[in-house]
């Protein structure tokens, strides 16, 4: 006797479907052909315009996109082409970009065609690791869930690790994090984020996460030029601008800010940026008969930033960190 | 017997190869993707046992797949399925749901007569494995 319980409305396409969503290259596919496929000569120009400085990051991500390229092409002629793995590690001081350049890569990695969703997921130990015994495990399992497919980005990764406490239960997640990572390379990738000294102590103590982490790429300091063109760009995408003058203080500022504690490259670009804004703001406030043209609304003048902390004092060591 | 319920239920059982490809189908459609067993494969029993929450936010079917064996491992003998959860105004319901795991033996179901009066008789189906044993006792 059958029983056949079929209430559903709509049903899939026929179970063996087998479209390849690969896009298909012909048998005699030359490197030119492949580029030309994929884009990825665009995408390298994007990035090299989108991103100042970074230099060791520019070369790796030019390294794995032709090792996608070469290993495309040596499928197709039928080479044995496994799978890199492709966990990273970025470590480097706040505000070298490291979190920007995570979120690029979700979509640098799908346009190259190694992941399939191109979606990112940030985390941080938080969303990892649970507050009692037996929560971690389905919270962790959760997150690599939602990251398949896509990139797992986490941020200060070596909050995970707690040595002072030995009942702590990030080790639990990661040990869950090593075995998916081991299981599904070719599913999703995972980049740890964090400082320097910080995720080194975090890989000491945890060499079998350091070992499946093929990619350890360090973010550089920024120079005083590459801040200042950071800075217009930032004040660019905001609509404002510096007059000629102003141009000249904010190098200055740089090379003051730079040598004084706390110093958190672009970051603290963008919150020098910010105050400047405020000051603007007020000047334009205190005086109503200025602020009628566009030209006084979009530009940042000198005594905007003359009046920073950073002026008022040449000893070094006196602007807290904002 | 072998029992046949759901989408696709007169083909073959599906490898994890289709099971991964219809799943594809039903995230690009935006359905949210549940997992559910039982030992009671009554055909009038729509409702089984959810295995974790409905997985709403998971857009790769490598997540779902996951999900499966690990479910597939805890209940080796128990009937699994997957569903796809269409939440459109107006839809909100299962649209779609196929058999992704089976017991080895399935003895199949008997043909129950009960007597009414006026010589009435009304049928009904019963599961020789429910019928032997207790809940989680069954396959």
């Amino acid at each position: 006797m059958t029983v056949n319980a079929t209430r559903e409305t709509t049903a899939g396409p026929a179970a063996p479907a087998a479209a390849s969503p690969a896009p298909t290259v012909g048998a005699g596919g030359s490197v030119a052909s492949v580029l030309a496929d994929t884009g990825v000569n665009e995408l390298l120009l994007e990035l090299d315009r989108d991103l100042i400085g970074l230099v060791p990051v520019k070369t790796r991500i030019r390294e794995i996109a032709a090792l996608l390229l070469i290993d495309r092409l040596r499928r197709e002629r039928g080479f044995s082409a496994g799978g890199p793995s492709l966990h990273m590690c970025f470590s480097g001081n706040p505000g070298t970009g490291k979190t920007t350049v995570a979120m690029r890569m979700a979509a640098i990695l799908h346009r190259l065609g190694y992941t399939r969703k191109g979606h990112l997921v940030a985390v941080t130990r938080d969303d990892l690791v649970g507050q009692y015994i037996g929560h971690t495990a389905p919270k962790t399992k959760e997150v690599l869930k939602k990251a398949m497919g896509g990139v797992l980005f986490i941020d200060e990764a070596y909050y995970l690790y707690r040595p002072e406490n030995e009942r702590d239960y990030g080790q639990e997640a990661i040990e869950i994090l090593l075995q998916v990572m081991e299981n599904n390379r070719d599913d999703l990738v995972v980049i740890l984020a964090g400082y320097k000294e910080r995720m080194d102590r975090f890989f000491e103590s945890n060499p079998g996460m350091s070992s499946r982490i093929a990619h350890h790429i360090d973010f550089p300091d920024y120079q005083t030029d590459e801040l200042a063109l950071i800075g217009e760009r930032m004040l660019d995408v905001m609509h404002y601008r510096f007059d000629d003058e102003a141009k000249s203080v904010f190098d200055e500022y740089l090379k003051r800010r730079i040598a004084q504690p706390n110093f958190a490259n672009a970051r603290s670009v963008r919150n020098a940026l910010d105050r400047a804004r405020l000051r603007h703001a007020y000047r334009l406030y205190s005086h109503p008969e200025i602020a009628s043209s566009d030209e006084a609304l979009t530009t940042i003048s000198a005594a905007d930033l003359l009046a920073s902390r950073v002026f008022a004092d040449a000893g070094p060591g006196t602007e807290t960190a904002q | 017997m072998r029992l046949t319920q759901g989408t696709f239920s007169f083909l073959p059982d599906l490898t994890d190869e289709q099971i991964k490809k219809q799943v594809e189908y039903c995230l690009d459609q935006r359905r949210a993707i549940g997992i559910e067993y039982t030992d009671d494969p009554h055909p009038r029993n729509t409702y089984w046992e959810m295995f974790g929450m409905p997985m709403f936010d998971v857009r790769d079917p490598a997540g779902i797949m996951l999900e499966v064996n690990s479910c597939r491992k805890t209940f080796p003998e128990h009937y699994i399925r997957v569903t796809a959860f269409d939440s459109t105004h107006g839809t909100e319901s299962v649209v779609m749901s196929f058999i992704v795991n089976r017991p080895k033996n399935e003895p199949g179901f008997r043909l129950v007569r009960s007597e009414e009066p006026g010589r009435t008789i009304r049928y009904s189906i019963e599961s020789y494995a429910v019928a032997a044993k207790p809940e989680g006792a069954r396959y």
